[in-house]
């Protein structure tokens, strides 16, 4: 039997029906576009299976619920867009600091502010590597075409559970709103793949749940089961109790960071696509791109090829942390390198950090319009 | 025989950051009292605290206990409720909390009449940073923010909260311990959002520039402005102006709770029961 499915859907239902496969069972949301059809889509997928999707008062109490039902055992997600997230900011730090999994979706429109509300935009990349205050890192995925909107989302469920943090999974409108066939897991196997987080079973009094070797998350038991500990935005000892202990508190934030960061093959997912025939020769392009914008840079490449230009996509899935040395695999190889984003730089400026190279060309667009394979053929023609 | 409170205390944190003469220990005292009447087990209860010195209260009970971000008590307490609606939920706010930066949490979670008891722990100031004029600092006070005197008017908290559709509405202060612990099992004991004003005193950052130096002005000003109910609907209107009513403000046992509500909506989902209409309700607009 095919572990794979055909379906009929959008982005953002691809991204619902995701969550309510992988275990989640509840979400809390606020009204926003290009992102509300998952709240939507949730507030009947949620109930129908004896989970809850609440329409919370503001953005702020929806991502504080989400953190909620969290901290209480659940899988837990919330869905929005940039303004959201910048309203959701402060909590998401909470969900950091205690190691609260939880899943983020955010279908980016047009900003700052309020922006482009109903067109596309890559704007949120650099919001989402810190939105909150503080030393962390995030992680952060973004989906390229629809079955990722479900994959992805799936991915960011087992992640949130393998890291306890929240998980960012970036939509954008264009993604978001697409509808077409896509094929998707079953729902079988999605639940075949979960692992779920950690669970303490010895006696409560040997239980100390940010307790952890250096490089590990805290384990945190589900709340009502006889473990009683402390959550708290605090810095706080092995039993979450506030301190300013000073080896204490340095010893939080350094493995707050070297959970994610000396574990990134475990997050890292990209796709190379026609790269295998590079060479290194003169003349050969690579095109970094992500998101929406990939499909155009794909249907641009197979021109470039047709015109006898050797073209490449190299794209990220996993945003943050950043692939570095796959990145720079390519970027010592290729001379010519051409960022696309529907934003100004945003990632181009870590293409940058981690090639160590300053002549990555870049093609941006910020007007809440999707940028045309014809304009990638003809960037690169134009600069290389 | 002494009450025993050891068995609901986390001993080790000991003593608390509260200054000396805190009202917050007594409430703190009064709620474990309530439980311990009340015989919940440590395991089904949590308690969730915000932002200022009431968010310290989470740390020195031994229940399930979660320090939030300030004001958004309610908004993570929701969350746990709804996926536990069988468990007890204790929100612990400060004035800040509860009537400034989280009052729309406040109002959306009284108007839900989602059961949990929200304990606002009214001392009338800022404590903890230091003396900040809060949404409950009578007029003319002097504040750190405002060192002329207070221009801004006085919230009345359980006004509120009787507005926003909180099913259980009570006011009492740290003076009487023993109305404190018997409005506080009432409050758990009912099924809706129990909205408590409490007030405390802060004779340290509210009393030291407003003539109440000692904790004992602090608290004589408290039982100044406090009445019974009973004996405050017998006052004129011109005399109830600088009178708080303590007691039961509000009870209402018909109206439904919320997480009782969002099991029609799974039933309905799940063809247990029809779509819920107006007709389900008796406001119909």
């Amino acid at each position: 039997m095919s572990d794979l499915r055909e379906v009929v859907s959008s982005g953002n239902h691809l991204a619902a029906q995701a969550g309510a496969d992988a275990g989640c069972r509840f979400m809390a949301g606020y009204p926003i576009t290009p992102s509300s059809e998952v709240i939507e889509m949730m507030s009947d997928l949620l109930p129908a299976i004896g989970g809850v999707t609440i329409q919370m008062e503001d953005e702020i109490a929806a991502v504080a619920a989400a953190i909620g039902a969290g901290m209480a055992g659940e899988r837990t997600m919330t869905a929005t867009s940039g303004p959201g997230i910048s309203l959701k900011a402060e909590n998401l730090g909470l969900a950091q600091m205690t190691e609260v999994p939880l899943v983020v979706v955010n279908v980016m429109r047009g900003g700052p502010s309020t922006g482009l509300p109903t067109r596309v935009s890559q704007g949120d990349v650099r919001q989402a590597k810190n939105p909150s205050h503080g030393d962390y890192r995030s992680i952060t995925l973004c989906a390229g075409n629809l079955a990722e909107c479900y994959t992805e989302v799936v991915r960011a469920f087992n992640l949130a559970d393998r890291f306890m943090q929240p998980v960012f999974v970036l939509l954008d409108e264009t993604i978001g709103h697409m509808h077409g066939k896509a094929m998707i897991p079953t729902a079988e196997a999605v639940k075949a793949g979960v692992v779920g987080r950690k669970q303490f079973d010895g006696a409560p009094e040997d239980y100390h749940p940010y307790e952890c070797e250096s490089d590990q998350p805290a384990v945190l038991n589900k709340m009502f089961t006889g473990y009683r500990y402390h959550f708290t935005g605090l810095h706080h000892d092995k039993n979450g109790f506030p301190t300013e202990e000073i080896e204490t508190c340095r010893k939080l934030i350094q493995r707050l960071e070297d959970k994610v960061m000396l574990h990134t093959d475990e997050l890292e997912l990209n796709e190379e696509f026609m790269l295998d025939d590079m060479t290194g020769a003169e003349g050969e392009v690579l095109i970094i791109a992500y998101g929406s914008v990939s499909l155009s840079a794909k249907e641009a490449i197979r021109h470039l090829r047709a015109a006898g230009i050797k073209a490449g996509l190299f794209r990220p899935v996993t945003l943050w942390p950043a692939p570095a040395d796959s990145i720079k695999k390519y970027t010592d190889m290729i001379k010519n390198v051409l960022c696309v984003e529907l934003n100004i730089r945003q990632y181009t400026e870590e293409v940058e950090r981690v090639s160590s190279r300053l002549d990555i060309e870049g093609l941006y667009k910020v007007n809440g319009r999707p940028i045309s394979p014809y304009e990638i053929v003809n960037k690169v023609k134009e600069v290389f | 025989m002494a009450f025993n409170y050891d068995k609901y205390l986390r001993l080790e944190k000991m003593p608390t950051l509260w200054c000396w003469g805190c009202g917050d220990g007594v409430i703190l005292k009064a709620f474990v009292r309530a439980v311990e009447k009340m015989g919940l087990n440590q395991d089904d209860v949590c308690v969730v605290s915000g932002i200022g010195c009431s968010g310290r209260f989470s740390s020195y009970v031994d229940f399930n206990t979660v320090h939030t971000t300030h004001g958004r008590t309610v908004a993570f307490a929701t969350g746990i409720k709804l996926m536990h609606p069988d468990k007890h939920v204790i929100c612990v706010a400060g004035d800040g909390d509860a009537l400034a930066i989280g009052g729309n949490h406040t109002i959306h979670a009284a108007r839900r009449n989602i059961d949990m008891t929200f304990i606002i722990i009214n001392n009338f100031i800022y404590g903890l940073t230091n003396s900040q004029t809060s949404p409950t600092t009578p007029q003319g006070m002097w504040t750190v923010t405002q060192k002329v005197g207070n221009i801004d008017p006085t919230f009345d908290a359980c006004a509120l909260g009787i507005a926003a559709g909180a099913s259980f509405v009570g006011r009492e202060s740290m003076l009487d311990p023993k109305k404190l612990e018997k409005i506080l099992i009432k409050a758990i004991e009912h099924r809706g959002f129990a909205y408590l004003d409490i007030l405390s005193n802060c004779h340290i950052n509210l009393g030291r520039k407003n003539k109440m130096v000692s904790a004992m002005d602090n608290l004589s000003w408290i039982d100044s402005i406090t009445m019974p109910k009973r004996k405050y609907d017998t006052l004129t209107e011109e005399e109830q102006l600088n009178i708080f009513p303590t007691g039961i403000l509000k009870q209402d046992t018909e109206v439904r709770e919320y997480c009782d509500m969002y099991k029609d909506i799974q039933d309905a989902h799940q063809n247990k029961r029809a779509k819920i209409t107006q007709d389900d309700f008796a406001k119909k607009i």
